[in-house]
């Protein structure tokens, strides 16, 4: 059948009419031999112009349209819309800009309508060679998988449970709770974390929606958006979490003593045990790497002791397959490896320590009972030095603000100062940074009512002598220099994501930036997605944060799962790559260059994934046999429309 | 000049999201410029195909000016722009052989903010193909 194209040139009042003569463009366009019918018009996108298209389309029985106005971002929807009210595939339809890249552009009446021709007839062309398409779609997976249970992980999926879908939140360590649970007081209200956090980790294991799995990680992630298929493994916790009733008799019977990395070195626990009281799931676990010997039991007295034989020592390791619809990565962040900064002393001096071991002291469950005493003798300090950016805004170490170190160090130095009224702290700071609501005021509370002294200046280095630790540093804004004692030192350190975020974002072929945070499509009006579809990011893991800011965007997170999974179908543009497999050599460029991992070759036969593909064309024109085409971008198409141009 | 009344045909490969999305702005902030272009969009500049370039100059074209995302981040397609500098690279060279001047392809990175740019890349791309003259194949 011959084709019918119909060519309708907008007047667009006169900001097209006055720079091209728009009858002209018609008249010409209507000698074209595809080309039945030519006509112009004020205002195409009116409500009248759209009826005259569609009674054209009728009429003159035209089977592809051109509108020749302003830019396809501006109404290509639009018109689409008409031809397809009218009867027509909707991507029978093409627009000529004729007004941002001509009319608006060029003055010479002449050469811009010579121009306008000639962009119509490259139209015409494209357009000729045109396939009606139909949206792509694929069902849902109504399921939610949640990375990590921190805040951030927590919040998540409740949010998504609330909203009626199921969730999967998998934890890799024995209790969720993250980094949360580990801190003392929060700024700048002073809430007791574990009072704010850990009624939502009973809600996580009491909701009807969730399935927790801790002592657990994803392996192996397959799929696409709507359509993920997740694998999961799930570490032995030897101990039969419904049966246990966290009476503790088996960590007190139990004989090997460790390091608790909970209070990040400053206790020790047992090879059995829970991490803290109110762990989630209330359960205690046995660490296997201290225990005497598993699977069989050498040692055993843990399974004597525990009367509601809750103890299996031959546990294994068991697989999970989830199948679900959307993903959430939760995984948090870490502390700046202390190795990497010498200089002040971590490690090699006792009384150094870290920002989360100071949480840790202040907590009234940690090792201390809530009382400040300095590792090394026990003694009360009487003087504390609080050096901040460490590791921070450094070029050396992190180019970044870690964001969080300013107010939780003036949290620290007030805290201090409840504990020990007549302590003296001590704040080294480079700049204050307290963005944020009742952040400012905290900070000058902090410096005002209690007087701690703020000294700007980086510290160069800590050192023991008599006793003390010397502080050495240079006030800036003086430019004197400081040789201060103190009784103990604690280091703001940066943050950096969690270890296993680079390994987790292969997994889900997500990018990280340059420092390893997982990267979101558009930091202002993307945040909480991931450049793949289906896969979402919030708190830490996506930038250094605070709690209130990681719970806003669990929550942006969940809103974006619930939008997915609240949907019936997923829909997704047509124009996208297809393989002529007669034509394919199964070489696997186009695998290796595709950036959404859309496509796989399989029997030597590369396959493009319709969900997944999102219409770039980068493989089609690496495609040595040219067996790839985009969709309604071919070669042919391209190579018609330079051709069109030119001989004008 | 000799090259006094030669018009110059240029074509340009205008990726979709930053190319084109500039060319654009330069029309809805009436930055004039030369009319010797005409823009084909592709949805990323690394869709180019090195024939149509080949193609274009075979079929008369002077110069042929491609823009897209700016790199390193800006692609909406991540590593599209990283292909087509690769590929341009590569093309140049061709045209070298082929005693093409190889700056009658110009590559240039165009945000969707740089309406401003655009017009200016095309100013002076139009001035500078005019100073080549005329491409003249065998």
């Amino acid at each position: 059948m011959a084709e019918r194209i119909g060519v309708f040139v907008c007047h667009c009042g006169r900001n097209i009419a006055e720079t091209v003569d728009v009858k002209k463009v018609a008249e010409e366009a209507s000698k074209h031999p595809s080309v039945v019918y030519a006509t112009d018009y004020a205002y195409m996108c009116s409500d009248p112009g759209q009826n005259l298209i569609k009674k054209a389309i009728v009429e003159h029985r035209l089977t592809r349209v051109i509108v020749a106005a302003c830019t396809p971002t501006m109404h290509e929807e639009t018109f689409r819309k008409v031809c397809q009210e009218a009867g027509l595939n909707p991507y029978m339809c093409e627009i000529a800009n004729i007004r941002e890249q001509c009319s608006w552009v060029h003055k010479d009446k002449e050469k811009a309508t010579q121009k306008a021709i000639k962009i119509v007839y490259s139209i015409i062309e494209k357009v000729l060679r045109n396939e009606p398409l139909e949206p792509v779609s694929v069902g849902i997976k109504k399921k939610c998988l949640v990375i990590g249970g921190g805040i951030a992980g927590i919040q998540a999926a409740l949010d998504v449970a609330d909203a009626g879908f199921e969730v999967i939140l998998v934890e890799k360590s024995p209790t969720i709770g993250g980094r949360m649970a580990q801190l003392a007081e929060t700024f700048p209200t002073l809430d007791c974390a574990q009072c704010i956090l850990t009624p939502k980790m009973v809600a996580v294991s009491r909701h009807p929606n969730i399935k927790l799995y801790t002592n657990a990680e994803v392996v192996e992630v397959d799929g696409f958006v709507g359509n993920f298929r997740v694998r999961i493994h799930k570490r032995p916790r030897y101990v039969i979490e419904d049966k246990c009733n966290i009476c503790g008799d088996c960590a007190d019977a139990c004989p090997v003593i460790v390091i608790d990395e909970f209070n990040r070195g400053l206790s020790l626990r047992k090879a059995i045990y829970i991490p803290f009281p109110q762990a989630v799931p209330a359960a205690y676990v046995i660490d296997p790497e201290h225990c005497l010997g598993l699977n069989p039991i050498t040692c055993g007295a843990c399974i004597e002791a525990c009367d509601q034989e809750a103890i299996n020592p031959n546990m294994g390791d068991e697989y999970i397959v989830e199948e679900v619809g959307a993903i959430i990565v939760a995984t948090g962040y870490e502390l700046y490896p202390k190795e990497k900064i010498g200089e002040y002393g971590y490690g090699k001096y006792e009384d150094v320590i870290d920002s989360l071991q100071f949480e840790r002291l202040l907590s009234a469950s940690g090792p201390t009972g809530g009382e400040i005493r300095r590792p090394s003798d026990g003694k009360v300090p009487k003087s504390i030095a609080f050096i901040q950016c460490v590791g921070s805004r450094d070029s050396q170490h992190l180019e970044y603000c870690s964001k969080i170190c300013c107010m939780y160090t003036a949290k620290h130095a007030m805290l201090y100062k409840h504990l020990v009224p007549d302590g003296k702290a001590y704040v080294f700071y480079i700049d204050i940074r307290a963005a944020g609501k009742g952040y400012e005021e905290f900070i000058k509370r902090v410096q005002e009512e209690y007087g701690v002294v703020y000294i700007r200046g980086k510290v160069a280095k800590v050192y023991p002598e008599n006793g003390k630790l010397i502080v050495q540093a240079v006030d800036t804004l003086t430019n004197e220099k400081i040789e201060l004692p103190v009784d103990m030192v604690v280091l703001a350190m940066g943050i950096v994501p969690s270890k296993d975020s680079k390994k987790l974002a292969a997994l889900l072929k997500i990018p990280t930036d340059k420092y390893g945070f997982f990267q979101e499509v558009h930091p202002k009006l993307r945040p909480v997605e991931s450049p793949s579809s289906g896969i979402f990011v919030c708190g830490a893991a996506q930038a250094p944060k605070d709690i209130s800011e990681s719970v806003a965007q669990a929550s942006a997170a969940a809103a974006k799962a619930i939008a997915l999974l609240s949907r019936d179908r997923l829909y997704h543009e047509p124009t996208i790559a297809q393989v002529n497999e007669d034509a394919c050599s199964g070489c696997g460029i186009c695998q290796s260059l595709c950036p959404f991992g859309a496509v796989s070759v399989t029997n030597r036969v590369a396959n493009v994934n319709e969900v997944v593909c999102e219409g770039c064309g980068i493989c089609v024109s690496a495609c040595p046999s040219g067996a790839i085409t985009l969709r309604n971008t071919t070669d042919e198409q391209i190579l018609s429309m330079i051709e069109a141009v030119l001989s004008r | 000049m000799e090259n006094d009344d030669f018009e110059p045909k240029i074509i340009g490969f205008l990726c979709k999201w930053c190319g084109y999305a500039g060319a654009d702005l330069a029309g809805v902030s009436r930055l004039e410029y030369p009319p010797n272009i005409v823009t084909i969009q592709i949805p990323c500049t690394g869709r180019l195909d090195v024939q149509f370039v080949l193609e274009a100059f075979r079929k008369g074209a002077d110069g042929v000016l491609i823009a897209g995302c700016h790199t390193p981040n800006d692609c909406h397609y991540f590593s599209g722009n990283f292909k087509a500098l690769k590929r341009i690279a590569l093309l140049k060279k061709l045209l070298e052989q082929l005693g093409i001047n190889p700056k009658r392809v110009r590559i240039e990175w165009i945000s969707a903010t740089e309406g401003r740019k655009f017009a200016e890349v095309v100013k002076e791309f139009v001035e500078e193909i005019k100073r080549m003259g005329p491409l003249k194949l065998r």
